[in-house]
């Protein structure tokens, strides 16, 4: 009874702190705002915007609401997020793969470049980047040229883009790798490896493919500005170089803690059964290693996706430059915008850990 | 064959590598050399004069400005109070890190005396130290004073969430585990903005909150929350046998967990306390994007100084530079602490 009673006591105080300090906050918050003769209120969210946002892929301008810009910053932020992930993973298998190679060359200079980026500031590259690399590079007239048809200056980086059917392609060749992955997988005995290897190859393929069936629109210079083409902005560049790079260096060293963290005795296993060494790292380790991989792996993405609000350092439009600084200061909406763009980011937050704990509860099922 | 030339040339595809990494450094090293060291201006009135002496870095202008990324506008008379507090967090560190006796009593000088002194110092309006308000504060020295405060808050703060997440209470389970997850599910910096922009409205009307006060209640929350993570899996770590032998000895439940449970679970997540610090560090730099003058905030500024116009890549790497061995030295100092405190766990 007496334990009972301890309980009720200390979780009736614990509520009633919780709920004294909200009612206190509630109420600073209504008198302060009713001292500037304002409400909580999200009608403004369908009122005129009236600015531009300088880079987007979906369809904006001055006349759309509110609204519409939280969808439109929300957009380029999931495009920094996804270009930061696909650079950060690529450029961490390479740095592990080196740090993992043997080669000490290789090895120390993965290790000098892992310590030298991990221990400065993404802020510090991110803007490094973007004022000492990109915003001294030529003007239009003296464009770097790659290739004739890549342009890169201090307005950024023109790439050609492929027009009419050559997206179809791609799309296609994504649909029946994913088909023949999904169904002929088990049946040609590669059940141990993961299905998602097939991607890359037949994207590449389905980008050839596209290259050669779809007319490429190059970017041409017409007067003071080129035309046609796709136009990356510096923004863009910077923030997913500076990220890109510093986030590589955690996903390197997350690779090799996993592929190290597998028991030597495994590959020893694998190699007096009789399998090849390709065959030992593909079956028995790599496998294994993806189950230790996938939580660190999914917080450092969750990290690449909140820290794309550095770009508000360097003006790209993502949800904070353009919600919580020009919204913000056109409606004078503090709490209804400040709202918004935390519950965006910690529903994002939510929903994609809640989805890597279960594949994780999954793949760690099947191995025991 | 030699070892080092095996591993070096052993296979082809080492030996392709090796010569891909020798070409790479021939084309990367030389030029970057010229540009940090040979080529260098080291001295020089304004940037028209170094690009006349060299075409390297213009060191010339960390020169000019070395004062100001160390302390930012904190008025020059009163420069010795910053370097006092400086060294008493210094002395009183090493203290706490390396004394063979009396750690304990370093320790509390370091939350209790280093706090209070060198917020005197830094502060100032009593003592006859003339007030220095925190606008004038900056440079390195704001780096320094938000990672220690908020490191000394995030730590009690982030042991009691640890505890409270693992209640046996679900009330109190559920507002530490809500508590936890929303500070680390939002960004960084759109909390800073938060604390910038509605803190005030969530107090009473004609309460003012300095600037920095407001990014030190932000960072310190923030960071409690990662700190509680971390420490709950020191807790996880430690042997039920522990707390069980404890209260069988008679132990109050507080008393277990306060002296058997904690102490170890500490001294468990040491490497990840050490992480979070250097990640904290880091991370201090934010604050230049919510109008606090830090380290990068100085840098910033001073590349609009007309003498000294444009010149990014030097105060850039010069910040770089400055950040790496700072970490360097969170990450020393840790791994220190982490076999110092291993000693007593060998058997």
């Amino acid at each position: 009874m007496h334990a009972r009673l301890k309980a009720w006591a200390w979780q009736g105080a614990a509520v009633l702190a919780v709920a004294l300090l909200a009612t206190w906050f509630a109420h600073n918050l209504s008198a302060n705002l009713a001292a500037r003769g304002m409400e909580v209120d999200f009608s403004f969210l369908a009122a005129r915007a009236g600015f531009d946002i300088p880079f987007r892929l979906v369809e904006w301008d001055s006349s759309y609401p509110y609204g519409w810009a939280l969808y439109v910053s929300g957009v380029n932020t999931l495009l920094a997020s996804a270009l930061i992930i696909v650079l950060a993973s690529a450029l961490g298998l390479l740095l592990a793969l080196m740090r993992l190679s043997g080669n000490p060359l290789a090895a120390g200079t993965a290790r000098a470049v892992i310590e030298l980026v991990r221990n400065t500031p993404q802020l510090v590259q991110i803007v490094f980047v973007y004022v000492a690399v990109l915003q001294v590079l030529p003007p239009m007239r003296n464009s770097i040229t790659w290739f004739g048809g890549i342009f890169l200056n201090v307005r950024g980086l023109y790439l050609p883009s492929p027009s009419g059917t050559a997206y179809n392609w791609i799309l296609a060749a994504t649909v029946v790798a994913v088909l023949a992955a999904a169904l002929l997988w088990r049946r040609l005995g590669l059940a141990a490896v993961p299905r998602l290897v097939v991607l890359p190859p037949v994207l590449l393929l389905g980008a050839v493919l596209a290259g050669f069936n779809a007319a490429w629109e190059y970017p041409v210079l017409r007067g003071f500005n080129f035309v046609g083409g796709t136009r990356v902005p510096p923004e863009l560049l910077a923030l997913v170089l500076g990220l890109g790079i510093y986030t590589s260096v955690f996903i390197a060293e997350i690779i090799r803690a996993a592929i190290a963290g597998i028991h030597r005795g495994q590959a020893e296993a694998a190699r007096s059964l009789g399998l090849t060494a390709h065959q030992s790292m593909f079956l028995v380790i790599l496998p294994q290693a993806l189950r230790i991989l996938i939580p660190p792996l999914t917080s450092q993405y969750l990290n690449i996706i909140k820290s794309t609000t550095l770009g508000a350092a360097i003006a790209y439009p993502e949800i904070l430059q353009i919600f919580a600084r020009t919204v913000l200061n056109q409606s004078g909406r503090a709490v209804e915008v400040m709202t918004l763009v935390l519950g965006v980011f910690l529903v994002v937050n939510l929903l994609t850990s809640a989805a890597m704990n279960a594949w994780n509860r999954r793949l760690m099922l099947q191995g025991r | 064959m030699h070892p080092l030339l095996r591993a070096l040339f052993g296979t082809k595809l080492n030996a392709a590598l090796t010569l891909l990494m020798l070409a790479t450094f021939a084309w990367a090293l030389p030029p970057l050399f010229r540009w940090l060291l040979s080529d260098a201006v080291w001295q020089a009135e304004n940037r028209t004069a170094c690009t006349a002496a060299g075409t390297g870095a213009c060191w010339a202008f960390i020169r000019a400005r070395f004062a100001l990324f160390f302390y930012g506008l904190y008025p020059v008379p009163e420069r010795w109070r910053a370097d006092l507090g400086l060294l008493l967090l210094a002395v009183v560190g090493a203290g706490a890190l390396f004394a063979r006796r009396g750690r304990g009593w370093w320790l509390a000088a370091l939350v209790t005396l280093v706090p209070l002194a060198g917020g005197i110092l830094l502060a100032g309006g009593i003592l006859g130290l003339k007030p220095v308000p925190t606008p004038q504060w900056g440079g390195l020295l704001l780096n320094v004073v938000i990672s220690f405060v908020a490191m000394a808050g995030a730590i009690p703060l982030g042991i009691l969430l640890a505890f409270g997440r693992r209640s046996a209470y679900p009330v109190i389970r559920w507002i530490s585990v809500a508590m936890i997850e929303f500070w680390r599910g939002v960004p960084l910096l759109t909390i800073l903005f938060m604390g910038l922009i509605l803190l005030p409205l969530f107090l009473p009307q004609g309460v003012t909150v300095d600037n920095l006060v407001r990014a030190l209640i932000v960072m310190t929350l923030f960071n409690a929350a990662y700190m509680a993570e971390t420490i709950r899996g020191g807790l996880q770590g430690v042997p039920r046998g522990q707390a069980e032998a404890a209260a069988a000895l008679g132990l109050h439940p507080a008393q277990v967990q306060l002296l058997i449970v904690l102490p170890q679970a500490l001294r468990l997540s040491i490497p990840g306390i050490v992480n979070i610090a250097v990640d904290l560090f880091k991370d201090t730099t934010l604050v230049s994007i919510v109008g606090l003058f830090d380290l990068m905030g100085v840098v910033n500024q001073s590349m609009k100084d007309p003498a000294w116009l444009g010149l990014a890549a030097e105060g850039y790497t010069f910040a770089a530079i400055v950040f790496f061995f700072a970490c360097l030295v969170i990450s020393l100092g840790g791994s220190l602490l982490e076999r110092r405190f291993a000693v007593a766990h060998r058997r």
